[in-house]
């Protein structure tokens, strides 16, 4: 009885054993290699982008020819394909504020700027946002900065689409601040912003509830041109 | 931050706008920076390769050479370009790095030129991009070792003062010290072997004469191997004893692997000496006697290649652990299912697993002995599957120990090579370095020429002296003589060093000289400096013997020094005419000495007032010899060229 059992044993390990080299000699491969057939042609279609001309751009945007020239041969250095996706975007931020976590707020940044919502930041995107941010009227910045605030697009900024925003802006700031950021900060700070912008108490604040709001407040009319003048006299030297 | 995304900040802050409604409080200004340049291309010329790039690429790294404010030394004006005189192609890595900031290390590269480059242009090798990183790790690993080797070799010959305790440890650890450390080396080589062989020899039956049996000649002739016995003990407990004595930390010589075979070699006998011819112990005694095997180990100090082998072992230890661990695991399943598949047939010879251990360990070694086989069918395919997988067990941990092995013998194959090399490159340095000691002294010797040729009228010598030295080469000679002037010493030859001490010994005629030497330091001014300090004073008796003339001043009575180099004549001719002054050749080859001292011009009186207007112009006079009134070179190498020269 014992040997009958191991008799079969032995047979089923050699069957086995036949079958393994029947596969090294290919005669077995239709069998178990069908799925991966298709994989090399995925990786033929370079991802790349080419820009529109530089005079559409110039058209499109506030820039100056220099200035163009100038910002894409930065962006094209760091993103040789032509486009940013979302996780080199995110590096790419949380390299300027090292103490904290800043991939949230990164993340929006990424779908303010991708306007067509693909995915991926191409150049035009990239340029068109700067003008915007950079030369743009008041009025143009505050309407980027909403629809930077409203997440869904939908043309309102509910509480927690703003919860969110400020919890991403707290991140940033990281574990080791003073005064230690409290657990209810980010809240606090909400229910104050929507105590000044939220006029009809409805719970949200539309796009003129917010550039209303906005132009009356002298602190953030003056901070709007902040950054302008420094782009300016950067880019002015080119 | 890293400054690859540096070209992004100002995206950063241009986005900052979203934060700003939600602020309370007002911003602080932005900073404005009223110095920038315009973004221009700058032109990095390095070694005629013209590189090109943004100025503002450059800047993103500012504590570099070419990032900061120092490759401003560098600017040449009227090209409007950085020159840079180093190598090209390394520098294509280090430019690429502002580019990309990622630093490659391009494999062809010399490990310690790209190094230097590295350093030259202020960039850390700690950035090296991780595709690159391993890659220069191991080499400067590598290049680390070499030098360590090479350390350590100078370290071994620096020891001068040694008590007697470290000399001999130093002997009995590098024989190649001295010759009697070398006598010792092989008497005991000798007597290791001798010891081995009697040991094996005891056992080989001689022939019988009159007995049945055989004898191994160890009873047969016992007193002889118990002689040779007591004798290579005798010689391997003073050797023992001697390194215990001279180790510098006993107890660490104790414990080391060398000194515990020897202790294990030694130790058969004396416990076979104590013992009696007991029954119960002589089993014990005759496996004492097994241990004695163990000094053939004590040639290791003897075999470069046994050392390594053993080396090798102990490195590869966890592969070699592997390998039994991996080896015990398939023989216990093998030697199971044998035993099992074995079980049925009759008259079989795998009566319990332990037994098939045996099968399964001669099986897997590929042995095969034959003395059991599996007779079932299923022990059969079973059998001849476990021979196929003990092939590969063993295979593969093998290629692992071999290439350690294969690494270590290389290392010390350097080593060896290195010393063989080392010699001649030590002759190189030396002949280098004495050439330019010769050629300061030789420059010396062409600059009073010159002033004496000067003095004589005869230019066209003055011109064939002149164009010998570059000007580098009349720069250096100038700072050494400045060195000179400086310590009040001179430069003199190691012939003529040795000479003088010995001219100390030989003081014969302190009084004659000292009256001249007390002429002589009113009259030297610094020149007379040297003369003061140094003790051989001026020996006129010296072997030349060559009559003073009698018209010359006191000052010229010292005569030059005897030249001992050269085998041809080399004393100092007083009476030479100036006429062979034109047989200087400043290309006669070697020139090894030149005890340069002062010939006095005919036409000057000789008095010494005359002497000051010379002697200040001319570099002071050789150690010990003040005025010593002829010059006189040698040359070494053919030795027909004997110039001298001097003036009455």
């Amino acid at each position: 009885m014992g040997i009958q059992g191991m008799e079969l044993f032995a047979i089923g390990v050699v069957v086995i054993l036949f079958m393994a080299v029947l596969k090294q000699f290919g005669i077995l491969e239709p069998i178990s290699s069908f799925e991966d057939s298709s994989d090399s042609d995925l990786e033929l279609s370079t991802v790349r982008h080419q820009p529109e001309g530089l005079d559409q751009l110039q058209a499109q945007t506030k820039f100056t020819r220099k200035e163009l020239q100038s910002l894409y041969r930065g962006f094209k250095n760091e993103c040789p394909s032509g486009m940013v996706d979302e996780e080199t975007f995110k590096t790419i931020y949380s390299q300027f504020f090292p103490q904290g976590d800043a991939s949230t707020y990164a993340h929006f940044l990424f779908n303010a700027f991708d306007m067509d919502r693909n995915g991926s930041i191409r150049f035009e995107d990239f340029v068109i946002g700067l003008s915007v941010l950079l030369r743009g009227s008041v009025t143009e910045k505050l309407n980027w900065a909403f629809n930077l605030y409203d997440i869904n697009k939908d043309g309102y900024i509910t509480k927690e689409e703003m919860l969110a925003i400020m919890k991403s802006i707290y991140d940033m700031m990281g574990r080791y601040t003073y005064p230690c950021v409290r657990d209810d900060a980010p809240s606090e700070h909400v229910d104050k912003f929507f105590q000044k912008m939220d006029k009809n108490r409805d719970g949200v604040v539309t796009i003129e509830e917010f550039i209303e709001t906005c132009q009356k407040d002298e602190n953030i009319m003056n901070s709007m041109q902040l950054f302008e003048n420094h782009w300016m006299m950067e880019q002015h030297q080119n | 931050m890293a400054t690859g995304v540096a070209a992004w900040l100002p995206f950063a802050r241009a986005a900052a706008i979203g934060w700003m409604p939600v602020a309370n409080c007002p911003m602080p200004i932005a900073p404005r920076d009223n110095s920038r340049k315009q973004d221009e291309l700058i032109i990095l010329n390095v070694s005629g390769r013209r590189f090109q790039t943004w100025r503002t690429t450059l800047d993103r790294y500012p504590d570099t050479l070419l990032g900061s404010s120092e490759k401003d030394f560098f600017y040449n004006e009227e090209t409007k370009e950085y020159f840079f005189d180093r190598d090209p192609d390394a520098f294509r890595s280090i430019l690429n790095f502002y580019r990309t900031g990622k630093l490659h290390y391009p494999r062809h590269e010399c490990i310690s030129a790209y190094d230097e480059e590295l350093t030259f242009f202020g960039i850390i090798p700690e950035i090296i991009g991780d595709c690159c990183y391993e890659e220069y790790k191991d080499r400067k690993r590598e290049n680390l070792e070499r030098l360590q080797d090479d350390q350590e070799e100078n370290k071994d010959l620096k020891q001068p003062n040694l008590n007697f305790r470290e000399t001999m440890w130093r002997a009995f650890e590098n024989p190649h010290t001295s010759t009697l450390a070398l006598v010792f080396y092989y008497v005991t080589g000798f007597f290791i072997a001798i010891s081995v062989i009697t040991n094996v020899v005891e056992t080989v039956p001689c022939g019988t004469t009159t007995n049945q049996k055989d004898m191994p000649c160890g009873e047969r002739y016992t007193v002889a191997f118990f002689c040779i016995d007591t004798a290579c003990v005798m010689i391997f407990t003073v050797e023992y004893l001697l390194r215990l004595f001279a180790a510098p930390s006993r107890y660490r010589f104790m414990r080391s692997v060398m000194s515990i075979i020897d202790v294990v070699a030694i130790l058969p006998y004396y416990i076979g000496l104590v013992m009696t011819n007991n029954e119960d112990v002589s089993g014990a005694f005759v496996t004492l006697r097994v241990f004695r095997v163990f000094r053939i180990f004590k040639f290791s100090r003897h075999s470069q290649g046994l050392r390594i082998l053993g080396y090798t072992l102990k490195s590869c230890a966890s592969e070699l652990g592997f390998l039994l661990f991996s080896l015990t695991m398939a023989i216990i399943i093998f030697a199971t299912v044998m035993f099992y598949a074995e079980k049925g047939s009759s008259s079989t010879k795998f009566t319990s697993i332990p037994a098939s251990f045996w099968y399964t360990i001669v099986t897997m070694t590929t042995l095969g002995y034959g003395d059991m086989v599996p007779k079932t069918i299923a022990g059969k395919i079973f059998g001849s599957i476990c021979s196929l997988s003990g092939v590969l067990v063993i295979a593969l941990p093998v290629p692992v120990i071999v290439s350690n092995f294969s690494r270590i013998y290389h290392q010390n194959q350097r080593a060896d090579k290195r010393r063989a090399q080392k010699k001649a490159r030590l002759a190189r340095v030396r002949i280098a370095k004495s050439g330019s000691a010769n050629a300061f002294l030789q420059s010396k010797h062409n600059g009073l020429l010159n002033e004496l040729l000067e003095l004589t009228g005869s230019e066209e010598d003055e011109q064939k002296l002149i164009k010998c030295t570059s000007l580098l080469e009349s720069q250096h000679h100038h700072l050494l003589r400045c060195l000179e002037k400086t310590t009040a010493h001179e430069f003199v030859d190691e012939q003529v060093y040795e000479q003088n001490c010995l001219e100390t010994a030989l003081q014969t005629y302190p009084s004659h000289s000292s009256s001249i030497a007390s002429h002589d330091s009113p009259a030297m001014t610094c020149c007379g400096a040297s003369g003061k300090k140094n003790t051989p004073l001026p020996n006129a008796n010296l072997p030349l013997a060559n009559p003073v003339p009698s018209h010359r001043g006191p000052l010229q009575e010292l005569s030059a020094l005897h030249i001992p180099l050269s085998h041809t004549s080399s004393r100092s001719n007083l009476n030479l005419r100036t006429d062979e002054s034109k047989r200087i050749n400043c290309k006669s080859g070697r020139i090894t000495t030149a005890i340069i001292s002062l010939p006095t011009p005919p036409a000057l009186a000789p008095d010494s007032d005359g002497l000051h207007g010379p002697p200040q112009r001319r570099p002071p006079p050789p150690l010990g010899h003040p005025a010593a009134p002829s010059i006189q070179t040698t040359t070494s190498s053919a030795g027909t060229n004997i110039v001298k020269v001097s003036a009455l």
